[in-house]
C-alpha cells in the first residue's frame, strides 16, 4: 500500500483533495472553444455530401452568396489555389481539406459557408447547389480487396489497388508450427465495431488572422496543440504561416478521448477563411457531423489460440482486416501503423506469436482515433480475453482459474514478452484475486449454477488485461516525425508560490490538481499554492499533449525530475543561508536542515524568496526549472474485471448485475481522481459492448448519426461500479506510476462480452461480436433453440 | 421575422428583438453571453443545454426563444450568489461529480430540479431522473453520489 508522505494540508501524492479545476465548471465559467466570442467574428458551416461516393459535377455558390449576411462560400478550388486543397494525415497518407471532383464518404466536407451569424450560415449551407454524380460505394473492407473493385484512390502515385499496408510481427512459421501440434486450437473472427469518441463537446475552433501583424490565434479543441501549431507551420508554410506567428490556444475542453487529437478538415478551412478575410472564423460542429465524421477501432480479427489440453497456453495468431475509410488517418505513431495492437499476446505466459494485418480503403469516414487507449489496445486485448474466455469453455475449465495458470508471475518482470514489449511490473494473479474475493466468485458461482438448474441465463465474465501507455521513449515513438516526450516547466515565485507548465492538456483528466500534487509532494509547497497551465502554444513548454494515458507517465515525470532539480539548487542556497557546507544540508518534506542539528533549517518558502533575494554569490538567481522528459519504457498497467450479468431468455434483455474492477496503476497520485477516471472509462467500456456501433448500409449511409439512434449509455444504462486497486510501482518512472484513465475502457469490453457468452453458453451459444444488443442476444437465442 | 420579449433572467428583467426561429439556448448563450448553457447535440438528447423556465428543467436547445416571452429562467450562473456554492455545486466538488465539466450545468440543473419534486430519491430514481442528461467523462457513479449529497444538505436546509 501507498503510505503519503506529504501532510493532507500539502496534499501530494495519495490524497484524495478535491479538484483545483472544478469553481470554474461548476458555475458556469468554463471557457470552452464555443464560448469564445471576438470582435467581427463570423460563422462558418460545412456543406455536407449526401452521398458516400460521387462525382462531384459543379458547385453552384450564387443563391448563397445572395443571402444577405453571406460573404463567402470556400470550395476545393478557392483552396487548391493556395495548394492548400489536401493535407497530410497523422500516419503520412493524404486527406482533402475541400474536395475538387469527388467526395469519398458521406457526410464528408464539400464545401464552406462564410456568414455573419449561425443561422444565415445555415441558409447559405442549404441553398449552395451540388451537382453529384454518384457511384457505388465499397462499404464492405473484404469487398474493397476483390481483384475488379473499384481503384478508390487513383489520386496516390503507385496505389493499384485498395490495400494501404501490411503489417506483421513475430514469427509466423515457428507459431504456425506451435499451433499444428497443440492439443487444443480455438478459433474466432472478432469484429470490433466503428464507434466514436462522442465527447459531449464536439470538435470546432475560431480562428483569428490580423493581417496587420500577420498572426494567426487559433482557439482548437485539440489534445495536442503544440504538434498542431507544427503541422500547420509545416502545411502553410508556404502561405505565409509562420510557426512563431501561429498561437494554437486549447481552451477547456469538454471531453477528448483521442477524437481531439486529429487534424479535421474544418479547423483547416477556418484557418484558410480567416487568413483570407482577415476576421475571426468560428467553426463548431454539429452532433450529427460530429458522429459521421470521425471513428475508432473498425477491425477484424481472425484468431487462433493453441494450448495443451489442460490449458496451458501456448501460441496466438491473430490475423486482422482494419478499415480505414477513405485515407488512413490513424492517430498512431508512424513507427507503428496499428499502434501498439501487438500487446494483443496478453497477461499471459508464452512463447510463440504472430500478429499480422492488412489495412483498406472504403468509402467511409477516416479517423482510426486512439479512443481513450493507447494506439489500438483495446482491439488486442478484446482479442486475447475473448480467446482465453473461448480455451476455458472448450476445455470446461473456470476461466478464472485458467488465467491464474498461465499468468507471467511477479518475478517474471520486466517480461520479455513475445512480440517484442518489455513489461515493467505487475502482480497478476493478486489483483485476479482481489477481484474474485470482491466480487465473492466462490459464491456467484454457486448461485449461477443454481440459476441454471432452474433454466434461467446468468453469466460470469473476466478479463485480465495488460495495458501499454505513455509514448515516448522518443527513439520509437512520435507523431510525423516530432519526437513523444514530454515537458514541465516550474517557477516558483518569491514567496513560495508557483505557476507551472506543461506540454499536455487536460479534457477533463484533472490535471490542475494532480500535476500541482506531484509539485506538492517533491517541494513540500502545499497543492493550493501551486496553479497549473497548459494548452497556450505561446506560454506552455513544447510538448506532445494528452492522449494514450501518457500525461502522468511523460510530464508528470517531467514535472518530479524538474522539481528535483529546483530541490538541488535551493540545497545551494539553504547551505548558503544556514552557513554550512552543501554537503552538510538534508531534505525533508519542505525544508532543508543541517545534518544532526534539524533545528536549523530553512523551509522552501525561505530558499525561494532567498533565490531572488540573498542567493550565494555567483549563482544563477531566480528559482525556476523546466525538464523535457523522455521516458527509458512505456509503462503497463494492468487490471482484472469481472461482470456478472443476467439475460431474459424471452426477451434478450441484457441485466448487468455486478461489476468489480481493480486496477493497477502503480502510485497513485489523487485516489478519488483515479477511481473517478475508472467510473468514466467502465461506461466508455460498457457503451461498445452493449450500445454502440456506427452502422451503415449498402450505399455507404450512415444508420445511427445521431443521439436519437447512437445510443450513448446514460445514468440508467451504466451499472453501479465497484473498484478497487492493487499497486506495483513502475520501475522506471519517477514517481513508480502508469497512468490509468485508459484502463476501464480497454479492459470492460471483454469482460462484458464474456459475461453475456457465458450465460448464453448453456444454449450452446460460443461467441457474438459486441455491441451485444438484446436483439442480438435474442437473434442467437431464437437460432440456437430450433 | 423579428419579435419583441421580454423575459426574467437570473434575477434580471430583458427585453430583446428576436427571430422567430432563434432558440433559446442561442438566445441565452449568444445574445446573453451567459455561455454555462452548453450545447451538445442536436436532436434534444444530451441535456447540456438545461436550464430552469419557470422553476421547471427544460432543454433550452428545444424551444424557441419566442416562446419564452414571459417567462423567468435561471441558468446555472444564477443559481447562487457569485462567489458561493449551491449545495447541488458543492456536492458536485465533494463528490468528484464532473470531469471535463461540460456536462456539469446542465446536470446540476436538472438534479435542482429533480429534487425539488423527489426531495429524498432512491439511487435508482436519481438514475431516471437524470437519464435525459448524458455525461461521457464520470461514468454516473458520482453524479449519483452529489444528488444524494445535495439531498441530505437540502433536507437539513428545510427543517
Ligand atoms: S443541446 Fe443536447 S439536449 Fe439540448
Ligand atoms: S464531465 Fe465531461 S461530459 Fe460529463
Amino acid at each position: 500500500m501507498f503510505k503519503c508522505k506529504t501532510s493532507a494540508e500539502v496534499g501530494g501524492m495519495g490524497h484524495s483533495v478535491k479538484r483545483k479545476e472544478d469553481a470554474r465548471f461548476l458555475h458556469g465559467k468554463g471557457n470552452y472553444v464555443d464560448d469564445v466570442k471576438l470582435p467581427g467574428m463570423l460563422t462558418m458551416v460545412m456543406v455536407r455530401s449526401p452521398y458516400a461516393y460521387a462525382k462531384i459535377k459543379s458547385i453552384n455558390k450564387e443563391k448563397a452568396l445572395a443571402i444577405p449576411g453571406v460573404l463567402a462560400v470556400i470550395t476545393g478550388y478557392d483552396l487548391a489555389e493556395y495548394n492548400l486543397h489536401w493535407m497530410p494525415t497523422l500516419l503520412s497518407d493524404t486527406q482533402m481539406v475541400l474536395p475538387t471532383d469527388t467526395v469519398m464518404h458521406q457526410s464528408q466536407e464539400v464545401c464552406a459557408v462564410i456568414a455573419t451569424d449561425r443561422y444565415i450560415a445555415v441558409d447559405g449551407a442549404e441553398a449552395v447547389e451540388v451537382d453529384y454524380e454518384p457511384m457505388q460505394a465499397i462499404v464492405d473492407p473484404f469487398k474493397a480487396l476483390d481483384k475488379d473493385a473499384p481503384l478508390l484512390r487513383p489520386d496516390k502515385e503507385g496505389q493499384k489497388d485498395n490495400h494501404i499496408y501490411h503489417w506483421e510481427r513475430g514469427d509466423r512459421a515457428k507459431t504456425d508450427d506451435v499451433i499444428s501440434k497443440a492439443d487444443i486450437v480455438v478459433k474466432e473472427r472478432i469484429y470490433l465495431p466503428r464507434i466514436h469518441v462522442a465527447s459531449i463537446e464536439t470538435c470546432g475552433c475560431v480562428a483569428s488572422y490580423d493581417k496587420d501583424t500577420q498572426k494567426m490565434l487559433v482557439y482548437m479543441t485539440s489534445q495536442a496543440p503544440h504538434a498542431i501549431r507544427t503541422i500547420l507551420a509545416l502545411v502553410a508554410g508556404h502561405v505565409g504561416l509562420s510557426e512563431e506567428k501561429i498561437r494554437v490556444i486549447s481552451p477547456d475542453i469538454g471531453g477528448g478521448f483521442g477524437g481531439k487529437v486529429p487534424v479535421y478538415p474544418g479547423y483547416v478551412v477556418a484557418i484558410a477563411a480567416s487568413f483570407l478575410i482577415g476576421k475571426p472564423v468560428k467553426w463548431i460542429e454539429d452532433r450529427s457531423e460530429n458522429l459521421v465524421n470521425g471513428f475508432a477501432r473498425d477491425y477484424h480479427m481472425d484468431c487462433e489460440l493453441a494450448a495443451t489440453k489442460e490449458g496451458k497456453i501456448q501460441a496466438f495468431k491473430v490475423k486482422t482486416l482494419a478499415d480505414h475509410g477513405y485515407t488512413d488517418s490513424s492517430a498512431n505513431p508512424s513507427k507503428y501503423p496499428t499502434g501498439m495492437f501487438s500487446i494483443c499476446t496478453g497477461s499471459y505466459d508464452y512463447a510463440d506469436a504472430f500478429a499480422e494485418l492488412d489495412a483498406v480503403y472504403t468509402n467511409k469516414a477516416p479517423g482510426g482515433v486512439a479512443y481513450r487507449c493507447s494506439f489500438r489496445v483495446t482491439e488486442a486485448v478484446h482479442a486475447i480475453e475473448r480467446m482465453v474466455d473461448k480455451l476455458a469453455a472448450e476445455i470446461n475449465k473456470d476461466p478464472a482459474l485458467l488465467r491464474m495458470e498461465n499468468f507471467i508471475k511477479k518475478d517474471q518482470f520486466p517480461y520479455a514478452s513475445p512480440l517484442g514489449w518489455s513489461y515493467d511490473s505487475g502482480d497478476y494473479e493478486l489483483t485476479l484475486q482481489k477481484a474474485l474475493d470482491m466480487v465473492g466468485y466462490d459464491e456467484i458461482k454457486k448461485e449461477q449454477a443454481e440459476k441454471r438448474k432452474q433454466g434461467k441465463l446468468m453469466g460470469i465474465g473476466i478479463s485480465t488485461f495488460t495495458e501499454v501507455v505513455g509514448a515516448g521513449p522518443s527513439k520509437d515513438f512520435d507523431i510525423l516525425g516530432i519526437a513523444m516526450f514530454d515537458s514541465a516547466e516550474i517557477r516558483v515565485h518569491p514567496t513560495g508560490k508557483v505557476l507551472a507548465r506543461f506540454g499536455t492538456k487536460s479534457q477533463g483528466q484533472g490535471h490542475e490538481t494532480t500535476y500541482a500534487q506531484i509539485l506538492a509532494e517533491e517541494l513540500g509547497i502545499p497543492y493550493s499554492h501551486i496553479e497549473i497551465d497548459e494548452g497556450d502554444t505561446d506560454t506552455a513548454p513544447y510538448g506532445l499533449g494528452t492522449y494514450a494515458s501518457r500525461s502522468t507517465p511523460t510530464a508528470g515525470a517531467a514535472a518530479a525530475i524538474a522539481a528535483r532539480k529546483l530541490r538541488d539548487k535551493g540545497k545551494k542556497i539553504a547551505a548558503h543561508l544556514l552557513e554550512v557546507s552543501e554537503e552538510d544540508i538534508e531534505w525533508e518534506v519542505g525544508k532543508y536542515f543541517v545534518k544532526g542539528a534539524p533545528e536549523k533549517s530553512k523551509t522552501i518558502q525561505d530558499v525561494a524568496f532567498a533565490a531572488y533575494t540573498n542567493f550565494p554569490q555567483g549563482m544563477e538567481p531566480g528559482f525556476e526549472e523546466t525538464h523535457y522528459y523522455d521516458p527509458p519504457n512505456l509503462t503497463f498497467p494492468n487490471g482484472a474485471y469481472i461482470c456478472v450479468v443476467e439475460v431474459e431468455k424471452e426477451t434478450g434483455q441484457i441485466d448487468v448485475k455486478r461489476f468489480v474492477a481493480i486496477d493497477d496503476c502503480g502510485n497513485i497520485i489523487n485516489p478519488m481522481i483515479v477511481e473517478g477516471q475508472v467510473h468514466g472509462g467502465l461506461t466508455q467500456g460498457i457503451a461498445p459492448a452493449m450500445y454502440e456501433g456506427i452502422e451503415y448500409d449498402d450505399e455507404g449511409n450512415v444508420l445511427n448519426g445521431t443521439f436519437m439512434d447512437y445510443l450513448v449509455p446514460t445514468a440508467v444504462e451504466s451499472p453501479h461500479w465497484e473498484t478497487g486497486h492493487t499497486i506495483t510501482p513502475s520501475p522506471h518512472h519517477p514517481l513508480g506510476a502508469k497512468g490509468v484513465a485508459e484502463s476501464p475502457t480497454v479492459g470492460a469490453p471483454p469482460a462484458i462480452a464474456n459475461a453475456i457468452i457465458d450465460a448464453l453458453k448453456p444454449l450452446g451459444i460460443k461467441h457474438l461480436d459486441i455491441p451485444i444488443t438484446p436483439a442480438k442476444v435474442w437473434e442467437a437465442i431464437q437460432a440456437h433453440s430450433k | 421575422m423579428k419579435h419583441k420579449i421580454t423575459l426574467k433572467i437570473n434575477g434580471e428583467s430583458v427585453t430583446a428583438e428576436v427571430d422567430s426561429r432563434l432558440l433559446l439556448v442561442h438566445f441565452i448563450r449568444e445574445n446573453l453571453d451567459l455561455t454555462g448553457t452548453h450545447i451538445g447535440c442536436d436532436t434534444s438528447n444530451c441535456g447540456a443545454c438545461t436550464i430552469l423556465l419557470d422553476g421547471k428543467s427544460v432543454k433550452s436547445c428545444t424551444y424557441l426563444a419566442v416562446r419564452a416571452d414571459g417567462s423567468e429562467i435561471t441558468t446555472i450562473e444564477g443559481i447562487t450568489a457569485e462567489g458561493t456554492n449551491h449545495p447541488m455545486q458543492q456536492a458536485f466538488h465533494d463528490q468528484h461529480g464532473l470531469h471535463c465539466g461540460f456536462c456539469t450545468p446542465g446536470m446540476i440543473m436538472r438534479s435542482i430540479d429533480l429534487l425539488e419534486n423527489n426531495p429524498n430519491p432512491t439511487e435508482e430514481e436519481i438514475r431516471w431522473g437524470i437519464s435525459g442528461n448524458l455525461c461521457r467523462c464520470t461514468g454516473y457513479n458520482n453524479i449519483v453520489k452529489s444528488v444524494q449529497q445535495a439531498a441530505e444538505e437540502l433536507q437539513k436546509e428545510s427543517v
